[in-house]
């Protein structure tokens, strides 16, 4: 378990290191940090401006000094706000963080419940409903299915709010939060939990109709514990897989959740970034938001390895 | 293993090739027939658009304003009181010319990629491989976003970039495909006859994985328009005076708590649309794989 | 405790049919047999012919689809038309099962002993080191050398034929009253093949449990059975003690599996004989004798395409569906010596 814990952390390390520079380069080519002096009379103004930036520097080289700084938290300061790039990205890693554990933790459970009782109950009429429910939720765009809940639950009932994670100086876990916490939860979910719980179903049907569970059941297993303990362990090893491929797409799921709920997290600082122009903030979150995918990559591969022997020993 | 037998026995019963026994097997798939009939049928509205729209394109009716469905305005009108349906079709031609675009750009890409690097393996299997571990670690849309932003938001543009950041997954599929085709005695043979590689690539293995290509085309075509329309929505994608459905989502953001008629009816048509590109998937995968079928 | 006399485990006119798109797949059409303690039956039929699926009939494993009439009696008591939940206690206590790949049968998330240590707790409530030491000594028993360690690997870790000692192990964990064996050697090597059957042998001595042996190989048949059914299209054609099956088989299947039997007597190079065409299809079951197509010695047209032959005594505990059971003629001797080279000698049938 070690050495194969070792060698995933090895793994993503040149991984992260490859990704940060190409999207350094890439954010770094398309948003010029002086590009608000380009109505400057002076043309030296901004000639100057790049020379103090360092932006006349080889793209490798500006890369190390930043990469340098990123490594201590410092990002440099936004040319556009002025304000200290790591203070803008912990501002919004705190709603982001809510969001997406969350989420995540929702979208497992749902998943798990409606894919194994799909296939324990298959061809059933809440099996039949489910797959239905799973077809339509992959076909919708999530930030449409956002937009119908907030008419339904918030304009027309009043049931849930639709506006941050906190009303007025409410704060941390009371009712107020529950009642903001559903409708962003589903926005970010619904497309991850139709095609995980299609996933499950279909990996658990694999493993209900496998040997061991036959053997399982020869034993006098009673059928909970042949469902629960021999096919689910099982069911969940290409599960894993699955949740961490898509984490990235729950990360950018966030853009449009926090857009439309107006939650001030990492979407919204993308958000306005990308509006303004603020290449500096841009480039931290592309290195924070790989980082924490490629985090969870290697939590959910270690999770891999604890359920799989087979992987573990090899 | 009664699949195989079945598949057996058509090909004793009748000689067939492979394309009517997928055909004979797609007809059997009620919800896909069905689902191909209502795509084409959306295409050819959308892009007949000219002749079938109610009204002209873009034509305001500021007395009217906006209006919730009914006799001369079917879907409604926006607050320019310009007719929904017939911005609708028009907005539908470039969500489907995009989906359909990207789908055909990225297969080819990914078909090409992929079949190389499965085929000759190495060091060009090795940088498809890592490559896609590189996309895979970034959010999908930030890095379409800035995209977007650098080369600009015009329609060819947005197909461009959706292509270029999708064809991995083709790739991927395709790669696998070969990889276990290639060792089959057929492809021995034709190297032993002394066929070039880019033949027996053309010739025996593509046919072969033909199926696959297919499926992942049609999932490539769902997953474009739906982040067409999420761009769109998001300012980052089609912009005025082009319309997309995703896009006239956006226009009647902040709007639709009062004109609720603007919200649903581009949404339902990116779900109807998405919907029936998924069952025509799942149609061509049980038609080309019968054993796969649940 | 059963008088010897009595059988523990009797079926009776056994039918289990699925359905299935193209029609009803009858798979078991009628079989009827009884095993005693410490008594090995085997039952020998190719694939499809419905020998696995009566085996999992009897422990109620079908699927909810298959439909199972007639009886199976342990020690008396009837079995079919029991509840899941009326089965559990018998299942893995009563009547256990070996499967035929162990690496697919055994789960391979769980240690090797941590599985056979469920087996045991689920009818009886040890645990602890207690637990610990019958799994132990029970991978011992099956022959496994450092059975400590071995517990605490997974199935992946095993050979092929440790595996299936380890499938054995759990098999007999509660000294079942009778243990059915699917095919528990065809995936292994021939000479593991010997060890493993070797082991049933010295299971059985101990425990004088009633074993089903499953295969589609009269050879391993030959080394362990007393009794042999033949199965052939869900139907038994032939019943016999095992030196009169290989001696005077009285169906032309039964001749036709023996002479398919490769030899190693060396003393002539050997024709692999085999039977002509293919098994039937379960759904188009043909008329008359199922075997008619295949047979040699039919009568076409005549009694053979047209009356389905019964099953009828020939001489003491011996029965035969043949037309023509008693006209056969004997096989010749040299084909049989070496047939019959694993046979058991046993003392006590």
């Amino acid at each position: 378990m070690l050495t194969y814990s070792i060698r995933r952390v090895a793994y993503s390390i040149p991984v992260l290191l490859i990704a940060s520079f190409l999207l350094f380069v890439f954010v770094r080519t398309t948003f010029d940090p002086t590009a608000r002096l380009a109505a400057s009379r002076d043309p030296q103004v901004r000639i100057r401006e790049q020379q103090r930036l360092g932006l006349d520097d080889p793209l490798a080289t500006q890369y190390g000094r930043w990469l340098k700084g990123a490594a201590q938290g410092d990002f440099g300061k936004s040319e556009v706000t002025r304000d200290e790039v790591s203070k803008t990205i912990r501002r919004g890693m705190g709603n982001t963080l809510q969001l997406i554990l969350i989420g995540a933790a929702v979208s497992c459970v749902i998943a798990l419940a409606v894919g194994v009782y799909s296939a324990v109950r298959q061809y059933s009429a809440l099996d039949y409903t489910f797959t239905g429910l799973s077809y339509i939720g992959v076909a919708m765009p999530p930030f449409w299915f956002g937009l119908i809940a907030i008419q339904f639950f918030a304009v027309r009932h009043h049931w849930l709010l639709s506006l941050g994670l906190h009303s007025g100086d409410s704060q941390g876990f009371d009712l107020d939060y529950l009642r903001h916490l559903p409708l962003p939860i589903a926005t970010l979910c619904v497309q991850i939990v139709a095609s995980w719980s299609r996933y499950e179903r279909a990996s658990m049907l694999d493993a209900l109709n496998a040997d061991y569970v036959r053997t399982a059941r020869a034993k006098g297993l009673r059928p909970r514990k042949v469902i629960l303990k021999h096919a689910l362990r099982n069911a969940l090893i290409p599960f894993v897989t699955v949740v961490a491929l898509d984490f990235g797409a729950l990360f950018g799921g966030l853009i449009i959740t926090e857009q439309i709920f107006s939650i001030g997290g990492m979407g919204r600082v993308f958000f306005s970034a990308i509006q303004q122009g603020d290449a500096y903030v841009l480039e931290a979150w592309m290195l924070v938001a790989a980082v924490l995918i490629i985090f969870f990559n290697l939590v959910a591969d270690l999770l891999y390895g604890v359920l799989d022997p087979r992987i573990r020993l090899s | 293993m009664m699949e195989q037998m079945e598949l057996i026995n058509e090909a004793e019963a009748e000689p067939r090739s492979q394309w009517q026994l997928v055909r004979r097997r797609f007809g059997r798939h009620r919800v896909a027939v069905v689902a191909t009939i209502v795509l084409l049928v959306l295409i050819a509205v959308c892009f007949g658009a000219h002749w079938i729209a109610p009204y002209p394109r873009g034509e305001q009716d500021l007395l009217l304003g906006p209006t919730g469905p009914g006799g001369k305005h079917w879907f409604g009108t926006d607050n320019l009181g310009i007719d929904q349906l017939t911005t609708l079709l028009y907005a539908g031609q470039i969500s489907l010319k995009i989906g359909l675009a990207v789908a055909l750009i990225s297969t080819v890409i990914g078909t090409v990629v992929g079949s190389i690097a499965g085929y000759f393996g190495k060091f060009s299997d090795q940088f498809l491989m890592r490559a896609t571990d590189l996309f895979l670690v970034v959010p999908q849309i930030a890095v379409l976003a800035i995209a977007l932003k650098k080369f600009g938001h015009t329609v060819n543009w947005i197909i461009v970039v959706l292509a270029a950041l999708g064809w991995m997954y083709v790739a991927r599929i395709v790669r696998g495909q070969v990889l276990s085709i290639k060792e089959k005695e057929y492809v021995e043979a034709a190297r032993a006859s002394g066929a070039s590689s880019a033949r027996i690539i053309a010739r025996h293995i593509l046919p072969n994985c033909i199926g696959p290509i297919l499926v992942n085309a049609t999932l490539a075509i769902a997953g474009a328009i739906i982040t067409e329309s999420t761009l769109s929505f998001l300012g980052f994608g089609i912009q005025i005076p082009d319309e997309s459905w995703g896009h006239m989502l956006s226009s009647a953001e902040g709007n639709y708590s009062v004109n609720t008629h603007l919200l649903y009816f581009p949404g339902l048509m990116i779900l109807l649309t998405v919907l029936c590109v998924n069952f025509l998937g799942d149609g061509l995968r049980d038609a080309f794989d019968p054993q796969s079928r649940r | 405790m059963t008088s010897p006399l009595e059988p523990v485990l009797e079926v009776r006119d056994l039918h289990v049919t699925f359905p299935s798109d193209d029609g009803d797949v009858h798979a078991v059409a009628g079989m009827t047999f009884a095993v005693h303690e410490n008594e090995t039956l085997g039952i020998v039929g190719e694939s499809g012919s419905g020998k696995s699926v009566t085996s999992m009939a009897v422990l109620g494993l079908l699927p909810r689809s298959a439909k199972v009439t007639g009886s199976v009696k342990l020690h008396g008591h009837e079995l079919i038309g029991l509840t899941d939940a009326e089965m559990q206690p018998i299942r893995g206590e009563q009547i256990a099962m070996v499967f035929q790949d162990a690496l697919t049968a055994l789960n391979p998330v769980f240690k090797v002993g941590d599985q056979i240590a469920e087996a045991i707790k689920v009818h009886h409530d040890v645990s602890g080191p207690d637990l610990e030491r019958r799994v132990v000594g029970l991978l011992e028993t099956v022959g496994i050398p450092n059975p400590k360690d071995r517990a605490g690997q997974y199935p992946h870790e095993f050979s092929g034929g440790m595996r299936q000692r380890a499938m054995i192990a759990m098999s007999i964990a509660n000294e079942p009253a009778v243990l059915i064996a699917d095919e528990p050697t065809t995936a292994l090597d021939v000479t593991i093949q010997a060890q493993v059957l070797e082991v049933f042998e010295r299971i059985q001595e101990r425990t004088r449990s009633s074993v089903i042996l499953i295969t589609h190989d009269l050879g391993v048949v030959a080394g362990t059975a007393d009794r042999v059914v033949v199965m052939y299209a869900g139907r038994e054609v032939e019943m016999a003690n095992v030196d009169d099956l290989f001696y005077n088989p009285r169906h032309p299947y039964t001749r036709g599996l023996l002479a398919s039997l490769p030899r190693v007597d060396g003393s002539r190079l050997s024709r692999l004989n085999r039977i002509k065409g293919q098994p039937p299809s379960l759904i188009a079951v043909p008329s008359g004798c199922a075997f008619h197509p295949r047979c040699d010695d039919a009568e076409v047209p005549g009694r053979c395409d047209l009356i389905r032959p019964e099953l009828r005594t020939i001489e003491q505990r011996h029965r035969a569906a043949c037309h023509f059971a008693e006209q056969l003629p004997p096989l010749s001797t040299t084909d049989l010596s070496a047939a019959a080279g694993g046979e058991k000698t046993t003392d006590h049938v």
